[in-house]
């Protein structure tokens, strides 16, 4: 279970490339995954699934079931004692399902049994009679007057128009297209996994539990549990990537119901196929788009209509949409813009949160639009976007100023001064080529093509959301201890936070406190807050510290404290000759204060789509050159160059590897990844069929880090996580174009787009 | 559940004769995935990783035999990828270094999928599989092992101790589409063999009928237009014909791992290219 770790005790401090605390257990399998969890007298928790993307519930018969020896409990719909439903923003997602399953996978019952395998033969011996139902799934057919709703909150999850200047202006230069996004998976390594104790007599539970937002786990799993938040405790276990899919409930209300009414821990572990089922996906979507623009190319106004499908719940789905249809425009100076969005209910699996969060499909349309633009004005894909880059000071479509760094032409020229890869030799290791071991491909048969794509992705919530973020420092005796519920995913928080401690602080050692409940929230580890948000919580709980240290000392010394500074490890005074180390100074007292940070408050749009609703901005460029078989269809991708607008560079090595990490991902989805549906059945629920980019398939990543610090953000850096994944797709597929002459409105782009 | 250990080829045998539903185990490739998948129920298993008999390579001049336990990663490189590229180069396709440290020729052809990769190159060069019980044994072609999608014609009570296959004079190569550039299940495959003393080409297909399949009507064609018993160089639209009438004999299908039709497109570039290829050396 989890402990207090102690960090690196170097001079890490902000700039460096400390080294994660949990590198090196990672890299040699020692770290503790919550799929590791154990408990003493531990039971095995699974869940019954619909085999059916929507069908009635006529009947379910547990009799059978409850006659295996081991089979301890077996819960469905009517055993939620609390709220029958959960969700991130609507509660409209059943715990089990009730009378009707609106997606294959959605959980109907769970068991608790002395071993996986009794929970196996258990889940095989319930008898479930359906009445199979003909399943919508097609968003737009959803929308159709005559299409019935799968649920009673409709199938329209939410519509949002935008509505900005000239409705009717008409462009020297239109172009327009249809883009398709298809479904991606977050694919984290480590797989869903909780473990519950149950408090005596059933009055709480505490849970240890891979989530991204622990306090937003605990609220809906108390609302399930029909107790008070307080009586339920949760611990962040040992978390292998998120990138969205954890910020949804999965498993967490059914392991606590076990154990709540087993009175027994209970564990339960999703292996890879369930977690397929067990989590959102990305949401495919469908843009129909169409630029206005001078014959010189500047533009003028967009028209769209964005379609995201969003499956059978409502997830963060209208999130998402506010997302979309708020950067169509893409990181461009546009004043006119007719947009609307809807996100949809269909009998598809659910979609929410996944990485660039609605911001990777518009952005694969308007990159799309972009080269179309180029092409029809005879510019560059690198002259169309500097014609329009935007600037800070100019006004989105939803009327919002852009008050953050804007350095959008930086982007791109420093992008455009990457060195090129040197040309394909003839004599080029096969392994090199594409195709790579399955020897398909000689130089003959291989097309260069190049690609760009741009983008611009708001950091934190929108509309009106307060994501705060509360940390926690307590300094004595040269230790400085920090507490926060701020989850760490993969993305580096466990190494920034200690940066910053050592910096404000001047300690060399820095103890990392468990991640729990036992503080406030630290909002979710997800939309590139973290840094801004919980990264502005410790530095604000770490100089409330420093603030009271430098009074102590003061006192003690007979100095002013404001003269007072710290200089590596030494407290000194700025104007006499005064020095004492912290050590020293923090021995023997305790110091210990917590800080709330907040950002700006921001606003919920209007019927038109106006309103301040972003707290703040990121940008990037990314220029793809891949190599093409044009006759197989096959694609390697060989460099991917980019500047990133990132504020400030807090940890190098940490940043290059959400740069690179990001890049992969954007990667999937351009050439392969998608969940495959067949009339909501899913095809590929496994790691055999649903691709990843391998280490012969990533490019290798030339990237610039623009340093323009942030006025807004407490440490001047901007969130980088998401950026990394969103303008890579389009500037693959654009790349893809420019080898084969296709217009391949569709990611991921399949071998038959190409050469059939 | 029990798990036997045998040390040699004869215990494995005996213990084979003594319990016939057992479960033979090589590197485990397959059949841990479908035993995680609760595609199978494992019983009694017999593990063959210590019988060094399954490991040897037999040369005698004419032909080499494999060893049925004999993992990938040595029919990478070294003899055998010399004496048999196209069979080296099938290895070195198979999924990821801890697959190819494990995997082997006996588990690909236990299991008879028909993107099995070094199944095409056993058919291309008319292998023989040599199968043991412990009262018999008996050489089947692999033509007559392969007899549906994950079906063979091993006998419960066989193992299958080795491969046999000719080593030929001329020029062999294997080509494989997936979608990404390494551990990755064939969409098509095709391996080509040019036998320059017999003056024959064969050409065989992974992953676009329910067993890899044999293209005898392209075979014989080309042998028509062009003097195999000499390299030449061979001009593209010869190749262009030649893939098409190899695509003809494909029994491709759509599934959620691609379609029918590029599946047959693919495998008419490949055998054309690799026909290219053999002309080109
Ligand atoms: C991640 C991954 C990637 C893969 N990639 C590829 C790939 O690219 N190409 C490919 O072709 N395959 C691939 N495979 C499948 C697998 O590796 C191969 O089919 C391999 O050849 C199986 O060999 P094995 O020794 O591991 O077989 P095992 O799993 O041990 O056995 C497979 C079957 O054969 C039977 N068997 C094994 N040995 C004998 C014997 N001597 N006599 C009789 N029956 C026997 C077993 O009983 C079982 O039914 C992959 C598998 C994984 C897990």
């Amino acid at each position: 279970m989890s402990q207090a770790t102690q960090t690196s005790t170097r001079r890490d401090v902000l700039g460096t490339s400390a080294l994660r605390p949990d590198g090196v257990a990672k890299v040699t399998g020692q770290f503790e995954f919550s799929s590791d969890l154990h408990a003493e007298h531990m039971l095995w928790g699974a869940t019954l699934r619909s085999p059916h993307p929507y069908a009635r519930i006529v009947n379910i018969d547990l009799s059978a079931a409850y006659k295996i020896s081991g089979v301890e409990a077996i819960i469905t719909a009517e055993d939620v004692p609390g709220k029958k439903t959960y969700g991130l923003i609507s509660s409209d997602q059943p715990v089990f399902a009730d009378q009707v399953v609106r997606y294959m996978g959605e959980p109907i019952a769970a068991v608790a049994a002395d071993h996986p395998e009794t929970c196996r033969r258990a889940l095989a011996a319930i008898k479930v009679d359906y009445e199979i139902l003909q399943p919508v799934t097609d968003a737009e057919v959803a929308l159709l007057p005559n299409t019935m709703p799968m649920h009673p909150d409709g199938n329209l999850i939410r519509h949002q128009r935008i509505i900005a200047g000239d409705q009717n202006l008409q462009g020297e230069v239109i172009v327009e297209g249809v883009y398709e996004i298809g479904m991606q998976d977050q694919a984290f390594l480590g797989l869903e996994a909780a473990l519950a104790l149950p408090d005596p007599g059933g009055a709480g539970v505490e849970m240890w539990v891979a989530t991204q937002w622990l306090h937003e786990d605990r609220k809906q799993i108390a609302a399930c549990l029909g107790l008070p938040e307080t009586k339920v405790r949760l611990t962040l276990g040992g978390v292998g990537g998120a990138f969205g899919a954890r910020e949804d409930i999965s498993l967490q209300v059914h392991c606590a119901l076990l154990a709540l009414r087993t009175s027994r821990p209970i564990k339960m572990q999703y292996g890879r196929e369930e977690s397929f089922f067990g989590h959102v996906h990305r949401h495919p979507a469908k843009i129909y788009i169409r630029h206005h623009a001078t014959r010189t190319g500047v533009l003028q106004r967009i028209e769209a209509k964005m379609y995201f499908d969003g499956g059978a719940y409502a997830s963060t789905s209208s999130a998402v949409l506010i997302n979309g249809v708020t950067h169509i425009q893409g990181p461009y100076k546009c004043a006119n813009a007719t947009v609307d969005g809807y996100a949809v209910r269909t009998n598809n699996p659910p979609c929410g949160a996944m990485r660039g969060f609605g911001v990777v499909q518009a952005c694969y349309a308007h990159e799309s639009q972009m080269d179309k633009l180029a092409a029809a004005c005879n510019l560059s894909p690198v002259e169309i976007r500097l014609i329009n880059a935007m600037q800070t000071g100019d006004k989105l479509i939803t009327g919002q100023v852009v008050e953050s760094v804007a350095p959008v032409a930086r982007c791109i020229r420093e992008t455009d001064a990457i060195a090129m890869p040197a040309p394909l030799a003839k004599n080029a290791d096969p392994l090199e080529l594409v195709g790579g071991t399955g020897l398909t491909s000689l130089p003959e048969n291989i097309v260069r093509g190049v690609g760009w794509g741009v983008s611009i992705k708001n950091l934190m919530y929108s509309e009106s959301f307060d994501d705060f973020a509360v940390a926690r420092c307590r300094l004595s005796d040269g230790v400085a201890t920090l507490k926060y519920a701020t989850v760490e995913v993969g993305q580096g928080f466990v190494v920034l936070a200690p940066q910053i401690a050592r910096t404000i602080l001047g300690v060399d050692e820095v103890v990392l406190d468990t991640v729990d409940t036992g503080i406030g929230s630290a909002g979710s580890t997800s939309a590139s807050r973290q840094t801004w948000m919980s990264g502005g919580a410790v530095d604000g709980a770490c100089r409330l510290v420093r603030q009271k240290l430098f009074e102590h000392v003061g006192a003690k010394f007979d100095i002013d404290p404001m003269r007072l500074v710290v200089e590596d490890t030494d407290i000194v005074d700025m104007i006499g000759d005064f020095r004492i180390s912290v050590v020293e100074a923090s021995t023997g007292v305790v110091i210990d204060e917590t800080f709330e940070h907040h950002h700006r408050p921001t606003e919920e749009l209007d019927a038109d789509g106006q309103g301040n609703c972003h707290v703040a901005f990121a940008f990037v460029a990314h220029r793809a050159v891949v190599d093409v078989d044009v006759e197989l269809g096959l694609v390697k991708v060989i460099q991917i160059a980019t500047a990133q607008d990132v504020g400030r560079v807090l940890n190098p090595v940490a940043a290059l590897g959400q740069i690179e990490g990001g890049i992969a991902q954007g990667l999937g989805l351009a050439i392969m990844e998608e969940i495959v549906l067949d009339n909501g059945k899913m095809r590929n629920p496994s790691f055999t069929d649903y691709l990843l980019p391998t280490a012969l398939d990533a490019p290798k990543v030339v990237a610039v880090m623009i340093e323009e610090p942030e006025p807004q953000a407490p440490l001047g850096a901007k969130g980088i996580g998401e950026p990394p994944c969103i303008s890579v797709t389009p500037a693959i597929a654009a790349a893809i174009r420019n080898a084969t002459g296709k217009e391949l409105p569709r990611v991921p782009i399949r071998p038959q787009d190409i050469c059939l | 559940m029990s798990v036997v250990v045998p040390r040699t080829l004869t215990d494995a045998l005996s213990a084979m004769a003594a319990n016939p539903s057992a479960l033979l185990l090589q590197g485990g490739t397959d059949l841990m995935v479908e035993i995680n998948f609760n595609h199978r129920k494992p019983v009694d298993v017999i593990a063959l990783r210590r019988v060094a008999e399954l490991r040897a390579v037999k040369i005698d001049g004419k032909t080499i035999s494999i060893g049925a336990g004999l993992p990938y990663q040595e029919m990478e490189t070294g003899q055998i990828a010399q004496l048999v590229p196209a069979l080296g180069q099938a290895a070195r396709t198979v999924g990821s270094p801890q697959i190819r440290a494990a995997g082997s020729l006996g588990g690909n052809l236990g299991t008879c999928s028909p993107a099995g990769d070094g199944l095409p190159v056993l058919s291309a060069l008319d292998a023989m599989i040599n199968l043991r019980s412990a009262s018999a044994s008996r050489a089947v072609s692999i033509h007559e092992f392969m007899v549906g999608v994950k079906r063979n014609a091993k006998m419960p009570d066989e193992i299958i101790v080795s491969a046999t296959m000719p080593i030929v004079r001329g020029w062999q190569g294997y080509a494989k589409v997936g979608v990404r550039n390494a551990m990755v299940i064939s969409v098509a495959s095709c391996c080509l063999v040019v036998d320059r003393a017999a003056g024959t080409v064969a050409v065989a297909l992974g992953a676009v009928g329910p067993t890899v399949i044999r293209c005898r009507q392209a075979e014989q064609w080309l042998a028509t237009k062009v003097d195999l018993k000499q390299t030449a160089t061979i001009d593209a639209k010869l190749a262009a014909e030649f893939g098409q009438r190899v695509a003809t004999e494909a029994r491709p299908i759509d599934d959620h791992r691609s379609t029918a039709d590029y599946r047959r497109h693919a495998v008419a570039k490949l055998s054309g290219r690799l026909l290219q290829r053999s002309g080109a050396q």
